[in-house]
């Protein structure tokens, strides 16, 4: 499964990260790297973008990026 | 890319006890409180924001410490030092000294959010890199606990290798004096050497500069094998092969982009550190943060933000009224009063009509502006100003652009200046033209001028439900401008500028209580800025408009022949027909008539043409140039420009100011693009003049087409 599967309230650990596709290397430095936990936050009308949240911190991304992240379930949605 | 200019504003209004010894560069997160720290370090007002771009200028400031003082040089907020925007790269070169004319800082003092430590931390461990006298000010502080997130600070400073850690609190100001005493000495502190993340990197950095020679600092070897800077890395593989260089990423990176490979390095010990200094408490859920997750909810959200739009817009037209009248009659008392002492001359006039009208018809706007700043200044303040790119991508997306085109747009309500210089964190430079094209059409302030006093003349007063018929002109003169732009930006995104589909990524502040000094601070500014403007350019324009209305004076022993008067002829007619002839035979009358018979199919007279033509450096003048228009040649009278404008007629009787005249020139003023500061930005942020050509062409044309065809179809009925 991929982050941009998860549900709104859902939390996932980062497994594998796909670097080609550049977007992904900036979201790689704004923090979203192998191992650390990301909830997802909001899903935009229309199901695009998301809005992912880690280490305190808010980041919103475009499905077509979270697809390139590889993602294992850690909490199901509230 | 090109380098920017630097701007220096000048360190003024400040008692300067010592001179600056040292250069010190401030540097961190953007959002993180670093303009706000600025503030209050230096003393100087500067406008400061929550969104990226604001602080994409360079300022600087004097701090004054108790026996020294030191240069402070405020940077564009960025998250590393890979320099993929144009702001970023704006930071990284000032920090690295590449900047010609800039001193490479001698220190850096490096802002991190206290609730954000994750990203400060990764900032913080690739400026170690540049081997700098570095402290660190962990601001939000008071954010932190009430979020429930304690911080071991003796710990953090440990871990960092004993660089000194300032907490800061933004809201009170607990801690600056510390901060203060241990910036005397900013410049002896020593850093780790080798910083903690990725020592393999360092050393390898370390030892080939070494190799390399005096020319080669640690971190140009690191930029050219992270392959962050061409030049670098050009020059690397020239001295060292490209084999041996390309086995020494291999060794490094393992394969993957480095840039991935940084981050995965580097944010791996920053997750160690947080575990090991900072602690979070189990957040409860209060119903503020239930509301505010409520508020974060796609269609609440949704609403929520056209809610405000209105609200903004409504609060502009109803809460400013009674200031305007009070500047309103002020000023016409003010201009009685000087005819009444002065007599009737020339004097009086360029006095009573050039200066006070000219001016005073700017000033009276000044409330509205003032009220739309407030909310804009709020709604940044709060956060919210960011959120609204999440909210908004997907309409940018479908005209080619991203959610981050969406804040320099914004910004653009209030001003195309700064927003155009806003879309420099917009990576792509298709995309960052577009929105620079497009921004333009956002209804600035200074078009609200023209659209008060067209939509006070001729749209009903009334309500509907609960809303103002005016207000709602308004709201669809901002409609007009928005479809303006983005209509301009999917045209120019699927022709000239066609490219790649845009990432969309942002980091979103959360939720904050406006700071209410702050907010009086840039409110103040803001206001200031327009003003200054209304006191320089409007003014100049509205004296050179009464000297070209003024003169040459007409032989007042000649009677009026060329404009035709209507029987019963009174007094007040023959003083009208005189001023009006007087006009006519101005040299702005002959300007305008000379170019009339190009806006004849828009129904505007010569008089409606002048003040356009006489617009085109600054749109603002417009009202300015109309009020000495009318006001010129008649005695001074408590008639209002708008009852003015409404009464004015064509030589055969009819009404100038029809319906669809003034929905066309409405529509002219919501596309056209007049004033020369957009374009004289455009042609900086572009480095070419055809971009600001263009736009100018482009959206003169197209208002005038609007205005042609409103006028042309409303006139058939």
């Amino acid at each position: 499964m991929t982050l941009a599967d998860l549900n709104p309230g859902e939390s996932a650990k980062l497994d594998e990260i796909d670097t080609r596709d550049p977007g992904v290397i900036r979201l790689m430095i704004l923090g979203m790297v192998e191992d650390i936990t990301v909830s997802m936050e909001n899903i935009a009308i229309g199901g695009d973008p998301l809005e992912v949240g880690f280490f305190g911190s808010s980041v919103s991304l475009r499905k077509e990026q979270a697809r390139h992240f590889k993602v294992s379930l850690v909490t199901a949605g509230d | 890319m090109t380098k920017n200019k630097e701007v220096k504003i000048p360190v003024s209004g400040i008692g300067i006890r010592h001179k600056a010894r040292a250069s010190i560069a401030l540097i961190g997160n953007p959002n993180a409180g670093k303009s706000t720290l600025f503030n209050r370090l230096t003393g100087l007002r500067q406008t400061t924001a929550n969104f990226p771009g604001v602080t994409v200028e360079k300022h600087q400031g004097t701090v004054q410490l108790a026996n020294s003082a030191l240069n402070l040089v405020d940077l564009p907020g960025i998250y590393s030092l890979d320099g993929n925007s144009v702001d970023e790269r704006i930071a990284v070169d000032v920090t690295l000294g590449r900047v010609p004319g800039t001193d490479r800082p001698a220190g850096l003092l490096v802002v991190i959010d206290a609730t954000h430590i994750y990203q400060g931390l990764y900032l913080l461990e690739q400026l170690l890199e540049l081997q700098l006298p570095t402290m660190v000010v962990l601001t939000m502080i008071d954010a932190a606990s009430a979020a429930g997130i304690s911080i071991d600070y003796d710990a953090l400073q440990k871990a960092l290798g004993g660089i000194p850690v300032y907490p800061v609190s933004n809201i009170s100001g607990h801690g600056l004096d510390e901060l203060k005493d241990a910036l005397e000495h900013i410049t002896d502190i020593t850093v780790p050497s080798i910083p903690a993340s990725w020592p393999e990197l360092s050393e390898t950095a370390q030892q080939l500069s070494q190799q390399l020679g005096a020319e080669w600092q640690r971190i140009d070897v690191i930029q050219a094998l992270l392959q962050t800077h061409p030049d670098f890395t050009g020059k690397l593989s020239e001295r060292l092969g490209h084999d041996t260089v390309a086995g020494l990423r291999l060794r490094l990176f393992g394969g993957s982009p480095p840039p991935a490979a940084e981050a995965r390095q580097r944010y791996q010990w920053v997750k160690g550190v947080i575990a090991d200094v900072q602690e979070q408490a189990p957040l409860y859920t209060k119903l503020s943060a239930r509301l505010l997750r409520w508020t974060n909810k796609p269609w609440p959200a949704t609403l929520l933000f056209f809610a405000v739009l209105l609200l903004v817009f409504q609060a502009v037209f109803t809460w400013a009224t009674p200031m305007m009248d009070i500047i309103d009659s002020a000023g016409s008392e003010l201009g009685g009063w000087i005819v009444g002492q002065l007599g009737s001359n020339a004097l009086s006039s360029f006095l009573a009509d050039g200066v006070i009208a000219g001016v005073g018809s700017v000033i009276i706007f000044l409330p509205q502006i003032l009220i739309l700043f407030l909310f804009i200044i709020l709604l940044e303040d709060t956060g919210y100003l960011a959120r609204t790119s999440f909210l908004m991508d997907r309409v940018m997306r479908s005209v080619g652009l991203s959610g981050q085109s969406v804040i320099p747009m914004l910004s653009s309500f209030a001003c195309a200046v700064p927003a155009i210089m806003a879309t420099r964190v917009i990576p792509d430079r298709r995309d960052r033209i577009a929105t620079i094209l497009a921004a333009p059409f956002m209804t600035c302030s200074a078009r609200l001028p023209i659209y008060a006093l067209l939509i006070a003349a001729f749209v009903p007063n009334q309500s509907i439900g609960w809303m103002n018929l005016q207000g709602l002109v308004l709201f669809g003169l901002y409609l007009l401008g928005i479809l303006g732009g983005l209509g301009t930006a999917l045209l120019l995104k699927s022709t000239a500028l066609k490219g790649p589909k845009p990432h969309f990524m942002l980091a979103l502040p959360e939720f904050r209580t406006p700071h209410i000094q702050t907010v009086a601070i840039k409110l103040y500014d803001r206001g200031r800025i327009f003003l200054k403007r209304a006191g320089s350019v409007i003014f100049v324009v509205a004296i050179l408009v009464w000297t070209l209305a003024y003169f040459p004076r007409m032989d007042t022993s000649q009677i009026p022949s060329t404009t035709a008067l209507t029987a019963p002829v009174g007094q007040t007619d023959i003083n009208n027909a005189m001023a009006a002839a007087q006009m006519e035979q101005s040299w702005l009358g002959r300007i305008g008539r000379t170019i009339a018979p190009v806006f004849k199919p828009l129904g505007w007279d010569w008089r409606v043409s002048s003040a356009v033509v006489a617009g085109f450096p600054a749109r603002e003048v417009v009202v300015a140039v109309m009020g000495t228009m009318y006001a010129v040649g008649s005695d001074a009278d408590d008639q209002s420009l708008s009852e003015k404008l409404r009464a004015a007629r064509w030589p055969d009787g009819s009404i100038i100011f029809t319906l669809p005249m003034v929905l066309g020139l409405l529509v002219f003023y919501a596309w056209c693009l007049q004033c020369a500061a957009t374009l004289a930005t455009i042609r900086r942020e572009t480095n070419s003049w055809r971009w600001p050509i263009f736009a100018w062409t482009y959206m003169t044309g197209i208002g005038y087409l609007g205005a042609l065809i409103i006028y042309q179809a409303g006139s058939l009925f």
